[in-house]
């Protein structure tokens, strides 16, 4: 293994998008052409002042931004210790983090003059997000979607369709996210000329992994900048849910360098990570290949994907971006694991003690505070990232409950 | 170094007309028929042969394949025996080209260097791996031109002349061009555009030209094979192990002789079409 602990944590990827051995370019030559267009288009747009000032607008009056990062006082003295903040990106637009990386895409594919997007979904907040701005900009939208996801988020079928946007359930393999990426994927290989992928995640071939980090890297500029308003210093710790893991990174990103700051990335531990029903790619997988780039995945010995487990949508994902894989290897970042049933319980406390209903895949983060923070003093300043709203889950959530 | 991939293209060549490539997915519907169908494919006409590797996230392929891919791996097919095949196919032919085809991640996991002597030692000619582009060469394309292995690249209608160079550097044994952007078993292709297309990569290389995607028939088999000095045809082959299976998926009398049959049909379309001047 070529990792090396680096000056710098923030510098990656690589010209060839890799993070250590991770990342890199894995696809069909029909889609090459296509991604070293998008790389040299993002590399332009990234120096554009212009695209910079655009976004920043957009962020501002339309998704809503900077959003708010609250103290959870009743949360923090009902754990009795650690002093919690939840960095608030559910109360952006359309609910979730997701908005922050579609905006920085869809204003990219603007600039490249592409008019139809497609684009992937598990718990269907980055389909919502994606559909929502096709809607603004007047853009076609396509989204794939796993037949059983389409059954378990129909709140968020429904909205994407009111938004105009075509959703495809996708029948093949597992029939959840990592299929709706294929699927996805076999569109842009059909449809090249026209057609701009928006992936949700900071996953897929270079360059959408430091692409999305960087729109989503937003959460985490506001939070330093915040915190120290606030408390007029740095937190001491950060917690963030991770499946692909767009929201963790774009909170951990900025604060990589700040080595007296503890990191916490919770994967989804479904029924528990010995039990093999389960989504935690770094906890119970190894280094494969799959969606364009080298990862943690879950495999089988003859490196056939097996199917994720994990009562979240967002979270049910075989894989993880492959700038997790470095952090974790290089041990920058600690990745920890929440089960269904953990998830559950912290999805009642948040609603009940702060009135805040967290979407399930930020509930596995709290699910952690909650085992975390009491073991810390009072003046250890923790922050996670709540980044999803969880109207989508009620249903969900009152099906293991047993009924509203 | 001359291959078994060079000679029987330069055979073909001799006999003034294209190659017939044939796909079938490596254990499908089950590792023993698989293994008949593969082996009866040279008397019916084929003269290379791609088997695919099966993966469960072929994301360049279209229905047709997904399916036998999943046929197969529920029928226990692995990479190991993926390979177990070609050693048998050996016994009993040491001319027709074998080339893999599939996807990294089985391969990765193999372990590189062993996947390599291992094909190497099976028989293996070639190897067409969907997922690594020229930026990737260090991880198996290299490796593999150093193992003595044919490593087939893809060109595409997005491969333009600026890159095609890069597409082909470490290209061996022959270019397969897809005909089409889109996944395999796409629409059938604008023939007069295929030719213009190989043309164009012929200005580039002195290796074969083999065009695939949307070969569905000896018509157009016949089409392409006027313009391209092979012809691979792959869903259709799927298609045709699908529609003769029970109820159950399973194998019947009729499997390998649906197969078979097809091919001979499309052997003679590629036969009638004269080659045309390169």
């Amino acid at each position: 293994m070529n990792v090396q602990n680096p000056n710098s944590f923030r510098n990656g990827p690589d010209e060839t998008g890799h993070f250590g051995m991770f990342g890199g370019r894995f696809v069909a030559e029909t889609l090459m052409p296509l991604i070293l267009q998008l790389d040299e288009a993002y590399k332009a747009a990234k120096i554009d002042p212009e695209f910079q000032a655009e976004m920043n607008s957009y962020l501002a009056h339309y998704v809503g931004r900077p959003s708010p990062l609250y103290f959870a006082e009743r949360l923090t003295d009902h754990l009795g210790g650690a002093k919690i903040y939840l960095k608030r990106d559910e109360l952006n637009h359309t609910g979730a983090h997701k908005v922050n990386n579609v905006l920085g895409q869809i204003l990219l594919a603007r600039r490249m003059g592409k008019k139809r997007i497609i684009a992937e979904t598990g718990a269907g907040q980055h389909g919502v997000a994606t559909a929502t701005l096709c809607a603004r900009f007047g853009l076609q939208c396509v989204v794939y979607m796993g037949a059983v996801d389409v059954e378990r988020q129909k709140p968020n079928v429904f909205r994407m369709k009111m938004l105009g946007a075509e959703v495809v359930p996708v029948q093949s393999g597992s029939k959840t996210l990592k299929d709706a990426m294929n699927e996805a994927l076999r569109d842009w290989v059909t449809n090249v000329a026209d057609t701009f992928y928006c992936i949700g995640t900071v996953a897929g071939p270079h360059p959408y992994p430091a692409m999305v980090r960087d729109f989503q890297s937003v959460i985490g500029r506001e939070t330093r900048e915040q915190m120290l308003e606030r408390e007029g210093r740095l937190p001491n710790s950060l917690i963030a849910c991770i499946g692909g893991g767009s929201n963790a990174i774009g909170l951990f990103h900025p604060f990589l360098d700040d080595k007296d700051v503890d990191i916490y990335g919770v994967e989804a531990a479904g029924h528990g990570v010995s039990s093999g029903l389960h989504a935690a790619s770094l906890t119970g997988g190894r280094p494969g290949v799959l969606h364009g780039n080298r990862t943690y995945l879950l495999m089988n010995e003859d490196g056939q994907i097996t199917d994720a487990h994990s009562i979240s949508a967002g979270l049910d994902y075989p894989g993880i971006g492959p700038e997790h894989s470095w952090l974790h290897d290089v041990g920058r970042v600690k990745y920890i694991s929440a089960t269904d049933q953990e998830a559950l319980s912290a999805f009642q406390l948040l609603s009940k003690l702060e009135g805040i209903i967290p979407a399930l895949e930020p509930s596995h983060a709290v699910a952690k505070v909650i085992e975390i923070a009491p073991t810390l003093p009072k003046d250890h300043l923790m922050v996670v990232n709540l980044c999803g709203r969880g109207d989508k889950d009620i249903f969900t959530v009152a099906e293991h409950l047993g009924g509203l | 170094m001359t291959t078994r991939i060079d000679t029987r293209f330069a055979a073909c060549a001799a006999e003034g007309r294209a190659a017939l490539v044939t796909f079938i997915m490596g254990g499908d519907p089950d590792p023993e028929t698989s293994l008949a169908i593969i082996k009866a494919l040279p008397k019916a006409g084929a003269d290379l042969i791609e088997i695919g590797m099966p993966f469960t996230d072929p994301m360049a392929d279209g229905p047709a394949i997904q399916a036998a891919g999943v046929r197969a791996l529920a029928a226990g097919m692995s990479l190991k025996k993926t390979l177990a095949t070609v050693t048998e196919f050996r016994k009993g032919d040491d001319a027709t080209p074998i080339i893999l085809m599939g996807y990294y991640n089985p391969i990765y996991i193999y372990g590189v260097d062993k996947f390599l002597i291992d094909a190497k030692a099976a028989g293996v000619d070639g190897l067409i791996v969907v997922d690594l582009p020229p930026e990737e060469d260090s991880e198996l394309c290299k490796p593999a031109l150093d193992a003595g292995l044919n490593f087939i690249r893809l060109a595409t209608p997005t491969t333009d002349d600026k890159r095609l160079p890069k597409v082909l550097q470490n290209t061996s044994g022959f270019v397969y061009y897809v005909s089409v952007t889109g996944i395999t078993g796409s629409a059938i292709p604008d023939y007069s555009k295929v030719t213009g297309a190989v043309a164009r990569i012929k200005k580039h290389t002195t290796l074969p030209v083999a065009v695939g995607f949307g070969v569905k028939s000896a018509e157009t088999a016949e089409q392409i094979a006027k313009g391209a000095d092979g012809v691979v045809v792959g869903t259709a082959l799927v298609e045709a192990v699908r529609t003769s299976l029970d109820t159950h998926g399973k194998a019947t009398a009729k499997t390998v002789d649906a197969v078979t049959s097809l091919v001979q049909d499309i052997a003679a379309g590629v036969r009638r079409a004269r080659k045309q001047a390169a």
